[in-house]
């Protein structure tokens, strides 16, 4: 039987952390951009897209990631060719990161106090100058904290991916575990890992957070 | 004609009616206080005019044109009645110069240039031209009212609306608020206002209306309206805030 | 697109479901219920416990609110047994969920004891309570109150997460739709149908957990 070093099993896993950290990018802009769309729709003038939005939502936040993962691997699939799981797995993520980030945002929004839609009503603002100078600046200082903080949820996500075949960090615990034997060292810097990555996003929506909250205080 | 004319108008959320046929019109020049019990309607009253809330009867028309709740009608309406907020409502992310330039460049597309000029005109107007980069945040609470109403003069309105907009003020600021207030009446500007400072309603104002549970109880100029009270309701009114 | 959906096979697998919907609300009632007891039992470490117990508390919040749920499970199922702890993949889900949910209503609730005014506590002590009788009275039980919404949120994505413990075979929902799919070959029918099963349990568990929180704080229920 061959020996793994405790360094072999160490760089295998950060070799494949790598897609955890390509996933994760891909996924969070993604879902950001598709989130913005839902947001929109969501807070919109157009009811039939306000139903929509929220029960896309719902739905999202509803169901297991893994059931989405699933539905996408096998639902991209009745398309006829072959997903590869990279794709099925970016493509249920945005779409989760989408209805949860949507979700932090239209609370962010709803935050901005009454007066300030009426005083730029009453400055003969329309609605989307409203949005646009008065209620989406201001909605963006205090989303920050929470995006960041949502961030950490989608790096986690990505372990799902995993079961679907596609190779990021947990797959490789559960590669090298099954050359080595050794499951506790193995899954030990697995979450090691996931924790350096993390943990700085968790630590850094705190401060931002703090921030905030001192910066509102002196108002 | 009347600059702002406003026949039987009717308001009511849900079962509760709230203005119950008012009708008033302003003439041009015209500088007119509100004045009533909380909960008779005044707040309501202006914010119609100002199209914030929908009337369910009744008609308002300003400078000849009557009010429709469409977007275009709205923001035309908009262009011609500016209004002050209670809580001056200026927006916390912008300096002092660009709460007043934003709505000139986006509504009027008024240049930059020609928008930061007015801004500067309009703040020197209410003694702040100094403050012209300051936060909402970094200013009193008078300082920040004065800029809401350069905020709204800068769209050059023909109206003023003003919803008690030195209830929030220390008694020490509040001065400073109605001198600019004066100030505007003086040049001619058409003034509606809900207000509780009484001696300025009496120096200051051309009519006093008076309101009781959603309906113009009595108007008049301010003389005879303080002087000589017809209503008990507005003689124990007025007794109430002599006490 | 040719595919012929074909919803048939339910009625030959509704018991393979059945069970499995039966395993998913076990694991949550019981990962619910001692996970926000070890949760409530770490905040009071992490707000009035032995100094040389916080820093090992907190040290456990932040490792598991920062490592996927997954990984979590793997470790004990794969790993503990490696240290000579043997347990069945439902004891392992079990534990697993136990501590993931521990740490997050930990940093719940005491948000919500943070938001406790000062005065209450004095006025707990004047009032001659103990240390944990004020705790308890006093700090705890109006702070459930306050977070019971967040709490019951994060129970919910808790139970959704739990889709994963078919990874290690417990024989949960997730792990009934794998062998449906295998059987049928028909996996996006079999996912589709779980996955809207699984849509109607978080919604009946968030009113479930709505109308706990009317029962255990009734004050609340009343405004
Ligand atoms: N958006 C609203 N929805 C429901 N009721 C409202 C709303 N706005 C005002 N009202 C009701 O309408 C009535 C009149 O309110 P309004 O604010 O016009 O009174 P006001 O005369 O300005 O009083 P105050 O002096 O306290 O400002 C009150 O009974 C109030 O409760
Ligand atoms: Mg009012």
């Amino acid at each position: 039987m061959i020996q793994f070093s405790t360094w072999d099993i160490v760089s295998n896993l950060l070799l494949a952390a790598r897609w955890t950290v390509v996933l994760s990018l891909v996924s969070f802009i993604g879902g950001g951009i598709v989130g913005l769309l839902v947001l929109f729709a969501r807070i919109g003038k157009f009811a039939g897209l306000r139903r929509a939005a929220k029960v896309y939502i719902e739905v999202f936040q509803g169901t297991p990631l893994l059931m989405q993962l699933f539905l996408a691997f096998f639902g991209l699939g009745l398309f006829g060719i072959n997903v590869p799981a990279w794709l099925a797995a970016g493509f249920a993520l945005t779409l989760w990161t989408a209805a949860f980030l949507a979700e932090i945002w239209r609370g962010c929004v709803e935050a901005i106090a009454k007066g300030q839609w009426e005083a730029s009503s009453s400055l003969g603002m329309g609605y989307m100058q409203q949005m646009r100078w008065v209620v989406l600046p201001q909605a963006l200082k205090i989303a920050v904290p929470p995006t960041v903080g949502f961030s950490v949820q989608v790096v986690k996500g990505t372990a799902l991916t995993s079961i679907i075949g596609f190779v990021e960090l947990s797959k490789a615990g559960t590669m090298v575990t099954n050359a080595t034997f050794q499951p506790f060292t193995v899954y030990g810097f697995v979450a090691l890992i996931y924790f350096a990555l993390c943990w700085p996003l968790s630590k850094s929506s705190q401060i931002l957070e703090r921030k905030l909250n001192v910066a509102h205080r002196n108002h | 004609m009347s600059l702002i004319e406003i026949t039987e108008v009717r308001k009511s959320f849900g079962s509760n009616e709230v203005l119950k046929g008012i009708n008033i019109d302003v003439n041009s020049g015209e500088v007119i206080a509100i004045i009533g019990k909380s909960g008779s309607g005044k707040s309501t009253l202006l914010r119609c005019i100002n199209g914030l809330e929908t009337i369910n009867a009744g008609t308002i028309a300003v400078a000849g044109a009557q009010l429709l709740p469409d977007d275009l009608h709205l923001k035309a309406l908009r262009l011609k009645v500016g209004m002050i907020f209670q809580g001056f409502n200026l927006f916390p992310h912008l300096t002092a110069g660009k709460n007043v330039m934003l709505s000139q460049m986006v509504v009027k597309k008024v240049k930059k240039d020609a928008a930061e000029a007015m801004a500067r005109r309009q703040l020197d107007r209410v003694g702040l031209l100094h403050k012209f980069d300051a936060y909402p945040d970094e200013l009193s609470g008078g300082q920040q009212q004065r800029v809401a109403i350069a905020r709204a003069l800068a769209m050059e309105p023909i109206a003023l609306l003003c919803d008690e907009i030195t209830s929030a003020l220390d008694p020490e600021l509040v001065q400073e608020v109605l001198a600019v207030v004066k100030e505007l009446a003086s040049e001619g500007m058409t003034l509606l206002m809900v207000t509780h400072e009484m001696r300025f309603a009496r120096d200051v104002c051309s009519r006093v209306v008076f309101m009781h549970q959603g309906r113009v109880h009595e108007i008049g100029p301010p003389g005879e309206v303080f002087a000589s009270p017809r209503t008990p309701e507005l003689q124990q009114f007025l007794g109430m805030q002599a006490a | 697109m040719g595919y012929h959906f074909e919803f048939g096979w339910i009625a030959e697998y509704w018991p393979v479901l059945l069970k499995g919907v039966g395993i998913t609300l076990q694991l949550i009632a019981i990962g619910a219920l001692f996970g926000v007891a070890l949760g409530g039992a770490c905040a009071w470490v992490r707000a009035l416990g032995p100094a040389w117990l916080r820093p090992v508390v907190a040290t456990y919040v932040e490792m598991i609110r920062n490592t996927p749920f997954l990984i979590q499970l793997f470790f004990v199922f794969f790993g503990l047994p490696s240290l000579g702890v043997q347990m069945s993949e439902l004891q392992a889900a079990n534990l697993a969920m136990i501590i993931n949910l521990g740490a997050y209503s930990c940093e719940i609730i005491r948000a919500g004891i943070q938001a406790t005014p000062k005065g209450q506590f004095e006025a707990g002590a004047s009032l001659g309570m103990s240390r944990f009788q004020t705790f308890w009275y006093v700090v705890l039980i109006p702070s459930l109150q306050r977070i019971w919404p967040a709490l019951s949120s994060q129970i919910v994505i808790v139970m959704l997460g739990s889709a994963a413990v078919s990874q290690i075979a417990a024989e949960d929902l997730t792990f009934a739709a794998n062998f449906i799919q295998s059987r049928n070959f028909r996996a996006f029918e079999a996912y589709a149908v779980s996955t809207a099963i699984y849509l109607l349990l978080a919604i009946l568990l968030r009113q479930v957990l709505r109308g706990v929180g009317f029962t255990l704080f009734p004050r609340r229920a009343a405004r």
